[in-house]
């Protein structure tokens, strides 16, 4: 679909969020990830305090009191009691603070003269403390992109939140590791107004931050959140785009729901829809010998089917906004958050999922819903059900105002899902343990000084120094291993440009097959690279071999796992005369074209061992010999 | 002007700039606006705190040449919580809250970030509404001092306060009290609270009360829960017991200590187990031996303290000089926290013998905290008793500490002064240590 998106009034912003590999932000554990089972769990319950609670309601307090509690998994050799919320937060440290202010300083941004770390109110569980610490550290910078200069608003440090892992009706279990790890987030302006450009912009951020050499690399590690809005719908924040892929595809799809979302305001005021009210009603008797599984279950574990009119929404509740996703399945979105039912069966999809046509409308009789009407049921708890059709009720009566602000979370797909409604202004207030840090001007004369090379400056240096073409050098300079392929390239003497395409293309490749490459090594890459420049192994060898190193083998056990032993010239040029002699009559009669044959031949019993071009001019010298030496007599 | 000095206070000043106001900063070539913001005490006088319309909070560099202007005067913030009035329900007990200093309850006002205390019963419920499930309450402020601030002259006066309140008919009272020294307290009220038939317990909170995390709304569930239901007609600290929201635990006041900086768990009993689990609601005894509640009694306070005691530690190479110094500044007891089983380096010696020569009582505790006094079994320990040194059996260093201050309060006969510290007045002392009292083992 292709669309006017600058007249449709496009606005979109970003927000990346990019992990430092330094140690955690108000600790000193080190920021890794934990796969393995944890030996501790601890329970906590998280308090909304007086003023999350708005005005005082003694059993609006009751219920969010009951709210879930949190079982924090940890690891006691890299989660301290700092995670825990059981140690005050020691002071942020001067080499965390250094990388921060050199992003915003090669982001353009101005550093404020002094940081105030401040606690953001969270309380789902995924800070220990209840609250996110973030400090603002640099505003007003800018970015420039293919020409263009972009806003850079903010730029913040913060902690990243604990894992969640399994989210179940009781509790919510998380995991402490991910819990501290420095983040710095990075906001530009809603300056956007096509699906494309944020994606590039987002993309050489990425890479301004990546020069500091200090920055996670990975999934999950750097992560993207939007806001978007066009001028009929309404502003969204989408958070947790994990891919730079993704980003236009977000964009784009949600420009498509809010359409499809303004269409149907459209359509719903021309049939006079007004708000509705919740009247919702028990329809259990409808569905006593349903064939529908779902109904079925839920009537037998106690539950009843309750179902409400959406007068005039016949046909719309079914419209497609995304790629897969009705109005309905908004719908769904906030039956399953606010009712906590599994999901709910709307007329526009009915007869279907066992739910016949007389159930159908028996249903529509029993609730006197008209042929323009659409009608929503949901089988479970009364209580779940009642609550579930409620928010039904309350997103529909968006639905007929047009487009409602919401956080929204990204899909793989592009979609997105409800997250939250939007939230108000920022809950924050000083976080006291830690004192205000000045960031006197030495500081930042000092970080000018040593500012990493910016990537066009790289790539620039790349095609002089190592004389690659403009391509591999920015192959290699907007991957992860710029810094590997200059040591490499420094220490080994191998060709450049073998180790950029080696690096980029065949590790890649390798990956995709599923094979595990990024446990290689540095090391062993470096040493494979040293055997490969000085003639021990061929390059032909070097993606089995890389294969074998991510096994975990050493170079030696890999080479001599496959029997890469070095082949020398003269076994070369002996293996090539015992070729030609075999096949000495296919040799005379094909003359000179017989090499390409032979060097199929050759090639099979010696590819890996050395060089194709060292096989390739040897083969010739020798059938060149061969043929002159062997003319049949006159 | 709160918190700037200096040259901020100058610039502030001239621009009859006050805190709350939203104002426009000019410096060095940067333009700002937000509101102004209190600068905390510990910040130096060279910037300005803006809190920008995004929320976050700067500082500003301040020097001669930065401009304030007045945008717009602050509206002065609400200095409460909205409170959550409950009438008193007449089949429910009374418990008094009595606040020592420190913050019960607090609220967070977003718009300056002020951390405002709740006080009254009302603000008290608003935030902690389980309370009105459990009691009646009424709350009274005895002191307002951070807990290291403490003194016996405010002991006397919280315990005057407890008795007051039991006396006049509350079914148990409460005591909010900072953790750094609660132990103390809990050890002078143990003392100086004479027929005692209603629960005084002590509560705290290791996380301050304005965070979601905090566990002193827990904790104060629990105390309120042991004061108005239990029958334990003791001083007793209700703290958690584990560093999950699951538990609390109630220790006996004179066997109760801080062991911990900052974990939730902080306070253990020591050498004795704890006299019950709360859970909830639920309130499981673990041992038969306390005094038990009565419908009638009334408390009398014997609040005779000589606050003339000190607490050395001895330690290799430690001198007679302390010891000396205390006594010619006219201390009148001595609390040793020994080595080991009760010893002392024989440098101190001479600094003993001048005291106990004086008249000033020297009694031994041990710095292992953990297990009892046993004099006997090494030369030192004998040389020492040969000397006058009173053994404290398994009594807390802290405790002796206060205990000491309370006999001296009544005798400074030496003999007599013995005899009291080596009998057990308030379950300071027990004749047997049990094998389940010492912290378990690391388990593989």
């Amino acid at each position: 679909m292709d669309l006017d998106y600058r007249a449709l009034g496009l606005k979109v912003g970003l927000e990346i969020h990019q992990e430092l590999k330094t140690h955690k932000l108000f600790c000193s554990c080190p920021s890794v990830l934990r796969d393995e089972n944890p030996p501790m769990t601890i329970t906590r319950r998280l308090r909304p305090t007086q003023s999350e609670m708005g005005e005082v309601d003694r059993a609006a307090m009751a219920e969010a009191l009951k709210g879930k509690s949190f079982h924090y998994q940890l690891y006691p050799d890299t989660v301290c009691l700092v995670e825990m919320d059981e140690e005050p937060p020691h002071p942020i440290d001067d080499e965390i603070l250094d990388t921060a202010l050199q992003i915003c300083l090669l982001l353009n941004a101005k550093p404020v003269d002094e940081i105030h770390v401040m606690r953001k109110i969270v309380i789902d569980g995924s800070n220990t403390s209840g609250f996110q610490r973030t400090a603002l550290i640099a505003t007003d910078g800018w970015v420039e992109v293919d020409g263009k200069r972009y806003t850079i608003q903010t730029v913040c440090l913060e902690e990243d939140a604990a894992r969640k892992v399994k989210e179940f009706a009781e509790f919510v279990d998380y995991r402490l590791d991910r819990l501290g790890i420095p983040l710095v987030e990075v906001a530009t302006g809603a300056e956007f107004s096509d699906p494309e450009t944020p994606a590039r912009v987002a993309f050489y951020i990425g890479q301004l931050m990546r020069a500091t050499g200090k920055v996670k690399r990975g999934l999950g590690t750097i992560r993207q959140d939007i806001n978007i809005s066009i001028a009929k719908g309404a502003r969204q924040e989408i958070k947790g785009i994990q891919e730079l892929e993704l980003i236009s595809e977000v964009i784009r799809r949600e420009v498509q729901r809010q359409l499809g979302l303004i269409e149907i305001a459209n359509e719903l005021r021309k049939r006079g829809a007004v708000q509705i009210r919740p009247d919702i009603r028990d329809v259990s008797d409808v569905f006593s010998s349903t064939e529908c599984k779902i109904i079925r279950e839920a009537l037998r574990r106690g539950g009843r089917v309750l179902a409400v009119v959406l007068p005039r929404f016949a046909g719309l509740v079914g419209k497609e906004i995304q790629p897969g996703r009705r109005l309905g399945t908004e719908f769904a979105d906030h039956a399953k958050l606010y009712g906590k039912v599994r999901g709910i069966f709307h007329t526009d999809e009915l007869p279907a999922y066992g739910v016949s046509e007389e159930e159908t409308s028996k249903l529509r009789e029993a609730l006197g819903a008209g042929e323009l009407d659409a009608v929503v049921l949901v089988a479970d708890q009364a209580e779940n059900a009642r609550r579930a059709l409620e928010a039904v009720v309350a997103r529909a009566n968006q639905a007929i105002a047009g487009v409602p602000e919401e956080t929204r979370r990204a899909l793989p797909d592009g979609n997105t899902e409800f997250m939250r409604p939007l939230p108000g202004a920022a809950r924050m207030y000083p976080e006291t343990d830690i004192p205000p840090r000045p960031i006197t001007p030495a500081r930042i004369r000092k970080l000018k000084k040593t500012l990493p090379e910016l990537p066009e400056q790289k790539m620039e240096r790349y095609q002089k120094l190592f004389n690659l073409n403009p391509e591999l050098a920015h192959r290699i300079v907007s991957s992860d291993f710029s810094d590997l392929f200059e040591s490499i390239v420094r220490e080994t003497g191998a060709d450049p440009t073998l180790v950029v395409t080696t690096l980029t293309e065949t590790l890649t490749s390798l990956r995709r097959e599923g094979i595990p490459v990024d446990r290689i090594q540095d090391s062993a890459l470096l040493e494979l690279f040293k055997r490969q420049a000085s003639g021990n192994i061929a390059k032909e060898a070097i993606p089995d071999l890389l294969s074998k190193l991510a096994e975990g083998q050493t170079v030696d056990q890999a080479i001599e796992e496959l029997k890469i032993t070095a082949f020398s010239e003269d076994e070369l040029r002996a293996l090539v005369q015992r070729v030609l002699k075999e096949r000495e009559e296919f040799v005379r009669e094909r003359g000179e074209s017989a090499l390409k044959p032979l060097m199929g031949v050759v090639m099979a019993e010696v590819r890996g061992r050395i060089d194709g071009k060292t096989v390739h001019s040897i083969l010739l010298q020798e059938l060149k010999r061969f043929l002159n030496s062997s003319l049949p007599n006159p | 002007m709160t918190g700037y000095c200096g040259i901020a206070k100058r610039v502030l000043a001239s621009a009859r700039a006050r805190v709350g106001d939203r104002v426009r900063i000019e410096s060095a070539g940067r333009v700002y606006e937000g509101i102004l913001m209190p600068r905390s005490e510990l910040g130096d006088d060279r910037h300005l705190v803006l809190k920008l319309p995004n929320g976050y909070n700067i500082g500003v560099r301040v020097d001669s040449q930065t401009r304030v202007r007045v945008l717009e005067r602050g509206r002065p913030p609400k200095l409460s919580i909205p409170s959550l009035p409950v009438r008193p329900d007449p089949s429910k007990p009374t418990v008094a809250i009595l606040g020592t200093g420190g913050t019960i309850a607090s609220r967070v006002d977003y718009r300056t970030g002020a951390v405002f205390p709740a006080f009254t019963p009302e603000e008290i419920y608003s935030a902690v509404p389980e309370l009105a499930d459990i009691a009646n309450i009424r709350v009274r402020e005895v002191c307002n001092v951070f807990s290291e601030h403490m003194t016996p002259a405010l002991w006397t006066r919280i315990g005057r306060a407890a008795a007051h309140e039991l006396n006049r008919g509350a079914r148990g009272v409460v005591i909010a009290h900072g953790t750094d020294t609660m132990g103390y307290t809990a050890a002078a009220l143990s003392f100086m609270l004479i027929g005692l038939f209603r629960p005084v317990v002590l509560v705290g909170s290791q996380r301050s009360s304005d965070r979601p995390s905090s566990d002193a709304a827990l904790n104060l569930i629990s105390a309120v829960s042991v004061a108005s239901t239990s029958d334990i007609a003791e001083v007793t600290v209700v703290m958690h017991g584990s560093t999950s929201d699951d538990y609390c635990l109630v220790h006996r006041g004179t066997r109760v200590r801080k062991c911990h900086t900052s974990r939730r768990d902080a306070f253990h009993s020591i050498n004795d187990l704890p006299l019950a689990v709360v859970r909830g609601s639920e309130i499981r005894l673990l041992r038969t031996d306390y005094r038990r509640a009565a419908e009638k009694g009334r408390v009398r306070v014997d609040a005779k303290f000589d606050p003339r005691v000190v607490l050395i530690k001895a330690t290799p190479g430690a001198s007679a000089d302390l010891i000396r110094a205390a006594v010619d500044r006219g201390y009148h007891g001595i609390v040793l926290e020994g080595t080991g089983l009760g010893h002392a380096p024989s440098s101190m010696f001479d600094g003993i013998k001048h005291a106990i020569s004086a008249g000033i009582p020297v009694v031994m505790t041990s710095q292992c905290l953990w297990g009892r006094i046993n004099m006997n079994v090494y030369s030192t320990g004998r040389d020492l008793l040969s000397l006058g040194v009173i053994p404290a059996d398994d009594m807390l260093p802290e405790t002796a500490y206060v205990k000491l201050m309370w006999v001296l309060g009544h005798t400074r006969r030496m003999e007599k002064v013995a005899q009291l510290m080596r009998q057990n007045v308030a379950g300071e002392i027990s004749e047997r240590t049990r094998a389940d009292t010492y912290p378990p083992p690391w388990r593989e």
